[in-house]
């Protein structure tokens, strides 16, 4: 039986882990991560998830065990936050190289210095070249139901791709709200034992990871970018066997009262639900706004983006990261890929407060813009005294 | 490509990998000179001088250690 419980994402997550059953699990605490390795500890410890738990010295450590535990074979989990990811930054291509298929949580941190714990997107969205897809959680339910659906879409063989969920840091993964925890059973009927297609086996030896010279190489990154662009109808195929089982309907991308808007906000992770709010308000004034939130960030969903947002006038997107010197790159990405009418936000950084009014400043801004405004905006900045 | 994750399927296949394509220099063995004494076989770190003093270029890496081991000087080092 599937049970309402009130929890925050970390523990959506742990939970979420728990029921895929992975056989290693390395973990190295992080705030605001620390809970996930905390409960699955816990879980361990209590016998409810029957893994190899293993206590590492870095979060270097962690994803080199989880390369090595997914090399011999095995589903494996690990989880981390903003220093933590930059520390793994190296051994994310590897695990992506290797095709390991490992899922991890990342409960998105700012990047020192200076020092933050608070959330912004800059780690997760700094590792986008690595390989690894992302999938970005508006609330604790898409947390659960994404590190799910992650496992069935990583280690599907035309995908091995490792995956990442994210979720805003403490906005998320401190915060409780009710989740639907579904049962054991349907869990199972949803997601097959990992079959790995090459694995480290003494019967069998073979050699994984390997040096390769020129001949090779290219070969190997261009194999990488088909599985990602190939992983699209992937993630549409598992959403819908995730609905049949769970009744949850989800893709690449979601679409709020985009039919008919004028006026398109384009986000990621927990503001979308800041973002409904005040376009709820703003429909019972008659003025047409929408949302489309990208869930899935890597691979990238161009085709489903422009489909839902080519009717509007104008566009805004609105990035929790920065790259210095180019704006947003969820904005630039955008602007490079499609033809649109696009007006870029920066905001939230380092946990800076974002309220329904910035929101509504936002939408403002993008309707009426000025050569100021139609590039790259700062929203919530002190101005100097 | 056939291997996914560059994977190698079958052990002992690094025969396949031909480096003497890395090689800048060639030795030329000069067996009119040659004494036998077979220091370049024992030296030589690819194991690519046969007892016949026949080198492999296959695999010969070019490192001149048999040359500067030679105690004849029967070894040439010549840019390829």
């Amino acid at each position: 039986m599937n049970m309402i419980k009130v929890i925050s994402a970390n523990r959506a997550i742990a939970e979420a882990v728990k029921m895929c059953k992975p056989e290693v699990v390395p973990v190295f605490p992080i705030t605001p991560q620390t809970t996930i390795s905390e409960y699955l500890a816990q879980f361990v410890a209590d016998g409810d998830l029957r893994a190899e738990y293993i206590m590492v010295e870095s979060e270097h450590s962690s994803i080199s065990a989880a390369v090595g535990a997914s090399g011999a074979g095995v589903r494996t989990f690990t989880a981390t936050s903003s220093q933590g990811l930059a520390l793994m930054h190296e051994i994310l291509f590897v695990a992506a190289g290797m095709r390991t298929p490992i899922v991890m949580g990342n409960a998105n941190r700012a990047l020192s210095a200076p020092l933050s714990i608070w959330n912004d997107q800059q780690d997760s969205i700094s590792e986008r070249d690595t390989g690894w897809m992302q999938f970005f959680a508006e609330n604790a339910q898409e947390a659960l139901d994404f590190v799910i659906q992650a496992y069935k879409i990583s280690e599907d063989h035309e995908v091995l791709l490792p995956s990442m969920v994210c979720v805003d840091g403490f906005i998320l993964t401190h915060t409780v709200e009710p989740v639907d925890i579904p049962s054991q059973e349907d869990v199972d009927k949803f997601l097959p034992p990992y079959e790995p297609i090459s694995y480290l086996d003494p019967k069998d030896p073979m050699s994984l990871g390997t040096f390769t010279d020129p001949d090779y190489y290219m070969e190997a990154r261009h194999d990488m970018e088909v599985a990602m662009e190939g992983a699209k109808d992937i993630i549409r195929r598992v959403n819908k066997e995730f609905e049949e089982v769970f009744g949850r309907k989800y893709n690449l991308v979601e679409k709020y009262k985009t039919e008919d808007a004028e006026i398109i906000l384009v986000a990621m992770g927990s503001i979308c639900g800041t973002i409904k709010t005040v376009i709820d308000r703003l429909r019972e004034k008659g003025e047409k706004v929408g949302l489309l939130k990208v869930i899935s960030y890597r691979p990238f969903p161009q085709e489903d983006i422009y489909e839902a947002v080519k009717g509007a006038r104008r566009i805004a997107v609105l990035d929790k990261n920065i790259s210095f010197g180019i704006g947003g790159v969820l904005f630039n990405e955008i602007k490079a890929k499609m033809d649109v009418d696009a007006s870029g936000f920066i905001l939230g950084l380092g946990g800076r407060e974002v309220s329904p009014d910035d929101i509504i400043g936002i939408v403002e801004k993008t309707r009426n813009p000025t050569t100021e405004t139609n590039q790259i905006n700062w929203i919530g900045l002190k101005e100097e005294e | 490509m056939t291997s996914v994750g560059a994977t190698v399927k079958e052990p002992g296949n690094s025969v396949k990998n031909k480096t003497g394509s890395w090689r800048t220099f060639k030795p030329i063995l000069d067996k009119e000179k040659c004494i036998d004494c077979g220091n370049c076989i024992l030296f030589c770190p690819e194991g690519c001088i046969n007892k016949d003093y026949d080198i492999d270029y296959d695999y010969c890496k070019g490192c001149g250690i048999c040359a500067e081991e030679c105690p004849v000087e029967a070894i040439k080092m010549e840019r390829e």
